[in-house]
């Protein structure tokens, strides 16, 4: 006599829970849901809105690229994408050079080391529009506490006109990206500075190695994935900025220090061409996406990041 | 619901009407049309979106107005409030989605975005035009689509210029030049004292845009003709970039920043004496006690006459329309009716305190234009005003030019020298030739 034992079968839930890839996705789907709704679905329209007619109140129709060919024959869509190159370039060059350089100031053992540490932070954290009305005050035409300054000193005569002039336009924005960007470069940077290990730089002395050549051969090396995590970052928000320009010049005097971000809205929105304004948004695209394959792959060379010359 | 909603006539024409006393021949003046009436639908309930008022009084005014609609119709009315720049898209997203507010009280040519999304509103706006003198024509054109009232007009927020009367006095001038060529000799002789004038040729989206509206059409120039045909590159638009720069040159240096808050500020600290703004610069005078001075010197009047020989400007307009969304289009041409009543919209410009000039030319003698010599010039603002796609059709086009500040731009280019007026112009031409490609 055989006994048999009946075995109940299992559900198709429970086969799911016990399946590590269905449980991997379902763990996955709320972050992936989130994910197409505010990220992919926004983008994928915003590349639509950009090969349509679509004005603000009315649907557009697909026109190809009829908005791009308009751009590429409108210089202040290039005079835009001159401004943005500009910003971000030079912005960002200063705001590593001077983040970098207070990050190692902020690496040695200073008095008051954790109030300084908290101190540069604050740019950073006191909101863009704020900031950015400070510097609206800043760089008045008539009331500048930099022109007053100079003007008390006796070094000028008059006011500095600091958003009326295209290049002291172009200078005084960057200025004031620049004076926000460098606590996130710094601290950034600092973090990374503290997991290179002094022993290092002690070998390197103890081998008669220069200060500069400590800082090149061992320091720089050591930092660069930091380097080019944080530099990607603030490329990123250099080029989209916004709110600093709309605020201090909305993109003029006579359109010399508009970005992409901000044609892109002025033309958008109270301008009410929804496809164009899409267009040069999503003419930003390939800059960004040079600028952070730059970042990935050009600051993150297994050889040089060793010391090595490629 | 209540007897007195069932039974609503909103107008005192509808209830002439209504008892029967027209056809006794007590009627009042108006009766030359029968004042439509709206009868609120049950359960009726608005949402108004409106821009966020920059005088309080006015506010207060409309919101006592729409209590009243409220208290006697039983339909309560939402305010929602946005700052002016966001009003257009907000409302042309409830337009295109067909959702959100049901009425709503925008700027320039915003209603001519999505006309056919629009409430149908001639037989009120003809009966209130009929009823309260004719509308103005400025404002009317914001209104009107191939005959057909898609909103009604609500305001001009006036643009006039303010200046220190002694300062000009100073100058060598008893009084304010009417013409062109008489502003530019005062602002000459102002800047020879140290008490220049100045106007934004920065991307100042009201004060900017009036400034280089005025410069184009009180020389001739126009951007379109009336066939939206782009006919900027004129003799008259040349006149006028020269007038431009020669004016300029006599300007307090920077005003290639300015912004629509800039000459405000710039008046008010005395670094300029003449410049062009609402009337809120003389109210943010006389509530400092320490400008005191420069309130009781300060003098307001209409920029001048250039070649074309008549008071032409842009200033800032506002109409209601409602949406064709709307579950309650009776109710909501009831409450519009009832706030254009006389004695309704002459509190809400009174309330006003001269920002908002009339609509309609019966409300002209509102006693708010004669109580401070400095509303003066402000009460005409309707009269002079003509629509920003002048002498086009309005609609995205005319829209867009504006919004990318293309003449703005032009007077500045020039001015500063960053190109010839010849190339300011043609550069203009190109760049209002995109928006009017169609």
């Amino acid at each position: 006599m055989s006994s048999y034992t009946s075995q109940k079968p299992r559900s198709r839930v429970a086969d799911m829970f016990q399946s590590k890839n269905a449980m991997g996705l379902m763990f996955m789907l709320p972050a992936a849901v989130f994910l197409i709704c505010f990220l992919t679905y926004p983008l994928g329209l915003g590349v639509w809105l950009g090969f349509t007619d679509a004005k603000i109140g009315r649907d557009g129709v697909f026109i190809g690229l009829e908005n791009y060919r308009y751009l590429w024959d409108d210089p202040v869509f290039w005079t835009s994408v001159f401004n943005t190159v500009v910003y971000t370039f030079v912005a960002s060059v200063l705001k590593f050079v001077l983040g970098l350089w207070l990050a190692m100031i902020l690496n040695e053992n200073l008095p008051f080391k954790s109030f300084f540490r908290a101190l540069v932070l604050l740019p950073w954290v006191v909101p863009t529009v704020l900031s950015a009305l400070a510097f609206w005050w800043i760089f008045d035409a008539q009331f500048s506490i930099i022109s007053w300054s100079l003007m008390q000193i006796g070094w000028i005569d008059g006011p500095i006109n600091f958003l009326g002039d295209p290049t002291n336009a172009r200078i005084s924005v960057i200025a004031a990206n620049v004076w926000r960007g460098i606590p996130f470069v710094a601290i950034s940077l600092l973090a990374g500075l503290q997991t290179i290990p002094p022993s290092l730089q002690e070998a390197a002395s103890l081998d008669g190695a220069t200060s500069w050549q400590r800082f090149r051969l061992v320091t720089l090396p050591l930092l660069s994935p930091i380097i080019a995590v944080v530099m990607t970052f603030s490329v990123l928000f250099t080029f989209t900025d916004f709110q600093l320009i709309y605020v201090l010049t909305k993109g003029g005097p006579v359109n010399a220090t508009h970005l992409m971000a901000t044609l892109s809205f002025q033309r958008g929105i109270p301008g009410g061409q929804l496809g164009e304004g899409a267009a040069i948004a999503v003419a930003m695209i390939p800059f960004l996406l040079a600028a952070i394959l730059f970042s990935f792959f050009g600051l993150q060379r297994r050889k040089w990041q060793q010391g090595g010359q490629d | 619901m209540t007897l007195n909603r069932r039974h609503f006539l909103t107008t005192s024409a509808g209830l002439v009407a209504a008892t029967g006393l027209g056809g006794l021949g007590i009627s009042p003046a108006f009766a030359q049309a029968a004042a439509p009436t709206y009868k609120p639908e049950e359960g009726a309930s608005l949402r108004l979106l409106r821009w966020v008022p920059f005088v309080p009084g006015e506010e207060a005014a409309w919101l006592a107005n729409t209590k009243k609609f409220t208290d006697a119709t039983g339909v309560a009315v939402r305010i929602d409030k946005e700052s002016w720049e966001d009003v257009r898209p907000k409302a042309a997203v409830a337009a295109n989605i067909g959702s959100g507010p049901d009425m709503v009280m925008s700027w320039f040519d915003d209603p001519q975005q999505y006309p056919d999304k629009l409430l149908d509103l001639t037989e009120l706006g003809e009966y209130l035009g009929g009823a309260h003198g004719g509308w103005y024509p400025g404002l009317e054109g914001y209104a009107k689509r191939d005959g057909k009232f898609i909103a009604l007009p609500l305001c001009a927020i006036g643009n006039a210029i303010v200046y220190r009367d002694s300062h000009m006095k100073a100058a060598g001038f008893n009084e304010f030049p009417k013409d062109t060529a008489g502003f530019l000799e005062l602002c000459k002789a102002l800047q020879a004292k140290g008490t220049p004038a100045g106007f934004p040729h920065g991307k100042a989206v009201g004060d900017g845009n009036n400034y280089a509206h005025w410069l184009l059409w009180s020389h001739g120039g126009k951007m379109v003709d009336e066939a939206g045909n782009v006919v900027l590159n004129s003799p008259e638009t040349l006149a006028s970039v020269k007038y431009a720069q020669e004016l300029y040159k006599t300007f307090i240096p920077g005003t290639e920043s300015w912004q629509d808050v800039n000459n405000n500020r710039a008046f008010l600290a005395g670094q300029v004496s003449l410049t062009a703004n609402g009337v809120s610069v003389y109210y943010a005078a006389i509530k400092d006690p320490s400008m005191k001075e420069i309130a009781e010197d300060m003098r307001s009047v209409n920029l001048p006459i250039g070649p074309v020989g008549e008071s032409v400007e842009l200033h800032q307009a506002s109409t209601l329309s409602v949406f064709k969304h709307t579950k309650y289009p009776e109710a909501a041409k009831a409450y519009l009716q009832f706030m254009y009543q006389a004695d309704n919209m002459n509190s809400w410009i009174e309330g006003a305190s001269a920002y908002c000039c009339q609509p309609l030319k019966a409300f002209a003698d509102n006693p708010v234009w004669t109580s401070n010599p400095i509303h003066a010039a402000y009460a005409k603002a309707s009269g002079s005003l003509r629509p920003n796609g002048y002498a086009g059709p309005l609609g995205t086009a005319s829209a867009a030019t504006m919004a990318d500040y293309v003449l703005v731009d032009m007077y500045a280019t020039a001015v500063t020298g960053q190109m010839s007026p010849e190339d300011a112009i043609a550069q203009a031409e190109r760049r209002a030739q995109r928006y009017y490609r169609v």
